[in-house]
């Protein structure tokens, strides 16, 4: 395979695909409001009509518009067609041809839950079959890993993503060009790409978006920074929730294997590149780099102490450069697109876009991709739509890692630092809006009920600790706390981020220490004494444990 | 492979009228798919997740017995497996029921009422969560957060995942699940 042909199979493909094109979502989301039969009868309605040769019907990922599935999108006038049923499969068809109107609801492309997106990593999402390598391949695909091996030595590759500002989106930030450097820099040997698919952040499913929807970029990324850094064998490590996810991906090993973009001599270059997939297996602390290296390897996925970064010394013993999905989907386009692009978008220091996935209550429920920068008010009250019947009361941001922004910061902007600044953080990219009847010490109970049934268990602050929070929480739930629990609360909580090994147990306490930074009364007002003063007290709720 | 010792044990307990143990022979079809996934990883004890995997797969859950035979397969000692085993929350060390029901209880999941679903459902059908009916019919599970948050709350009902789930709707399906065989 080299230029040329790549670019005869995307010709091909481009002749084959049809003037109209029927893009109906087949992500999870969608296929649990019976997208599979939308699609199936979008099909036999094209057959029916006999206009197969004008119009095809092509199973696609994910629009974002979660909330409001199975989504059909009609390509090129843009139409998409929201909460579709399967018998409105033949009107979409007939109207697509110009006869009549659809009976599916119509949704405004210019939705502000649109409007206000500028998708990068998304940007294939949606509109190519991800079962199809030439389709990824007609969208330009593949041409960026062809430039980075022909045009660019590693360390012009190494350059040009630190020069774009890109950060881990797992959660952390580390700038991703010094990650890269640190490996590239380690003497040559076996070295390991892996990537991070393991997204348990409860409320977050930007990964299984992406890897559902557009896996060759994920692929694509990974042979870019396998090339950069001086590595020939990659890893996806994907939770085994995401059974979707990890059949498209393994099809699309395969598809890229058979097109020699994948495995020996990728492009006809000295470079190999393979990928493995590994399947987790349920435990949210493999999201920490070193448990999930310990994971891959076989064994409990407890974390190790750092350093040795895996950078030096990681999978069996090698130097690894491990990265977040969302890191290695953006890698292509920065190559095709060029640093300066990337880095023109977002702010002084958290460059490019961000993919989140806005829950909880709120009226727009789905995945947004939004300029760093942007502000949470703009991303809750328009492109979300706000709280149905209601008003925020807050939101969460980071999962368990993270913590709860009251709704007089919503103007905060959305980046890492700004984040953190208000004692929560970007974390891999959840967002869950709530609304005045949700009780704020009942989500740090829940937050904590997830953090003590998630902790490895290796280091006692961890694993004592969350215990002991919880313990306290529950008592405080049901109105038996004194001030001196609420004391002991904050006081164990910085004492359970100060000592813990891993980031598991160095940010549980955040959503605590977070909600009683701006919720206070709340916490007060359960308590023993005030509750009887001034008889606000809820009665106390029964705990589930 | 049995040994002339066993089918002599087996021999002697049917001579006394004792039902010889549901053991290996029986069930060796599914003891190949393990050896079949072991092999494909050339023994190495780095895949003992995959091999769990599959022996979770064929056998519906992971008894010592198939813990043991996937210790001698990769050569590592029980205790490594079992405790690979014990650590991750997809293995069972016991079997599920006929039925599964998994109730998602992620954030978005939870702020939109899976709690509640939990709730009616452990009422409706006795048991808490991580337990299965004393029939053996059905299993009620919670998840950290199955990915699905834009049709939150999330429930799946033997493998098929279902949106916007309320107590009502939940129950409903768990009926229909109980009078199918």
């Amino acid at each position: 395979m080299d230029l040329t042909e790549l670019k005869a199979v995307a010709q091909k493909e481009k002749d084959r695909q049809r003037p109209i094109r029927v893009h109906c979502c087949t992500s999870t989301g969608c296929r649990a409001a019976s997208a599979m039969e939308v699609y199936r009868n979008l099909e036999s309605a094209v057959e029916e009509h006999n206009c197969g040769d004008r119009l095809e019907v092509v199973s696609v990922g994910c629009m974002g518009f979660c909330g409001q599935g199975p989504l059909v999108q009609i390509d090129p006038n843009d139409q998409i067609y929201e909460e579709v049923e399967p018998q409105d499969a033949d009107s979409i068809v007939t109207a697509t041809l110009g006869e009549g109107t659809a009976s599916a609801m119509r949704l405004d492309p210019q939705h502000p839950f649109f409007s206000y997106q500028t998708p990068v990593v998304r940007k294939h999402s949606g509109k190519v079959d991800p079962e199809s390598i030439e389709e990824y391949i007609a969208a330009g695909g593949y041409e960026p890993l062809y430039k980075a091996l022909y045009e660019m030595t590693p360390e012009q590759v190494v350059k040009e993503i630190t020069d774009s500002g890109l950060r881990g989106r797992g959660g952390g930030g580390y700038p991703t060009g010094l990650k890269w450097a640190t490996v590239a820099k380690m003497p040559e040997g076996q070295k390991y790409i892996i990537c991070n698919g393991d997204e348990g952040d409860p409320g977050a499913f930007m990964d299984r978006s992406v890897l559902e929807s557009d896996p060759h970029s994920v692929l694509e990324g990974m042979a870019i920074a396998g090339y950069a850094v001086g590595a020939n064998h990659g890893y996806i490590y994907v939770r085994a929730e995401y059974p979707l996810a990890i059949k498209r991906l393994q099809k699309a090993i395969q598809q890229a294997k058979k097109y020699s973009l994948m495995g020996s001599q990728v492009f006809d270059s000295p470079f190999d590149f393979k990928v493995d997939i590994r399947i987790g297996a349920g435990a949210f602390v493999c999201g920490e780099e070193t448990a999930l290296i310990q994971s891959i390897e076989g064994g409990r996925g407890n974390p190790v102490p750092r350093p040795p970064y895996p950078a030096q010394k990681g999978l069996y013993g090698h130097p690894t450069l491990i990265n977040n999905v969302e890191t290695l989907a953006n890698i292509a386009h920065i190559i095709r697109e060029g640093a300066e692009w990337y880095a023109s978008m977002g702010t002084e220091n958290s460059k490019g876009t961000k993919i989140f996935a806005l829950t909880g209550n709120i009226r727009n429920n789905g995945l947004i991709e939004v300029p760093m920068g942007i502000t949470l008010r703009t991303i809750v009250e328009d492109m979300g739509g706000g709280v149905p019947d209601g008003e925020v009361k807050a939101v969460q941001t980071g999962g368990p890692s993270g913590g709860c922004i009251p709704k007089d910061l919503l103007d905060t902007p959305v980046d890492y630092d700004s984040l953190k600044a208000v004692g929560s953080m970007m974390g891999s990219g959840g967002m869950v809006v709530m609304d005045q009847n949700t009780s704020l010490v009942e989500i740090a109970h829940f937050y904590m009920e997830f953090c003590r049934g998630e902790t490895c268990g290796k280091c006692v602050p961890c694993r004592t600790g969350t215990v002991q929070l919880y313990g306290l929480l529950t008592k405080i739930l049901k109105g038996q706390a004194t001030e001196a629990d609420l004391e002991q609360l904050k006081q164990l909580s910085h004492m359970v981020q100060e000592t813990s090994l891993c980031g598991l147990g160095m940010t549980a306490p955040n959503p605590v220490l977070s909600t009683l930074r701006y919720f206070p009364e709340e916490y007060e007002s359960l308590l023993v004494q005030p509750a009887h003063l001034n008889g606000q007290a809820a009665e106390p709720k029964p705990v589930s444990v | 492979m049995p040994t002339a010792a066993v089918t002599k044990t087996e021999a002697l307990a049917q001579s006394e009228g004792v039902a010889p143990k549901k053991k290996k022979d029986e069930s060796d079809r599914r003891f190949k798919r393990i050896d079949i996934t072991m092999k494909r990883n050339q023994f190495r004890a780095d895949a003992l997740i995959e091999v769990l995997h599959a022996a979770q797969e064929a056998f519906g859950y992971l008894d010592e017995e198939v813990l043991a035979h996937v210790a001698h397969g990769l050569k590592l000692p029980l205790s490594r497996v079992y405790g690979v085993a014990t650590f991750y929350h997809l293995f069972t060390l016991k079997p599920n029921g006929a039925h599964t029901c998994v109730v998602c209880m992620g954030t978005a999941c939870y702020v939109k009422g899976g709690g509640k679903v939990v709730d009616a459902l452990q009422e409706e059908l006795g048991i808490e969560a991580g337990e299965t009916t004393p029939d053996g019919q059905v299993s009620l599970m919670a998840a950290r957060c199955l990915g699905a948050c834009g049709i939150a709350p999330a429930v799946v009902y033997d493998g098929e995942i279902a949106g916007k789930q309320q107590a009502d709707d939940a129950i409903a399906k768990i009926h229909d699940l109980q009078s199918r065989e």
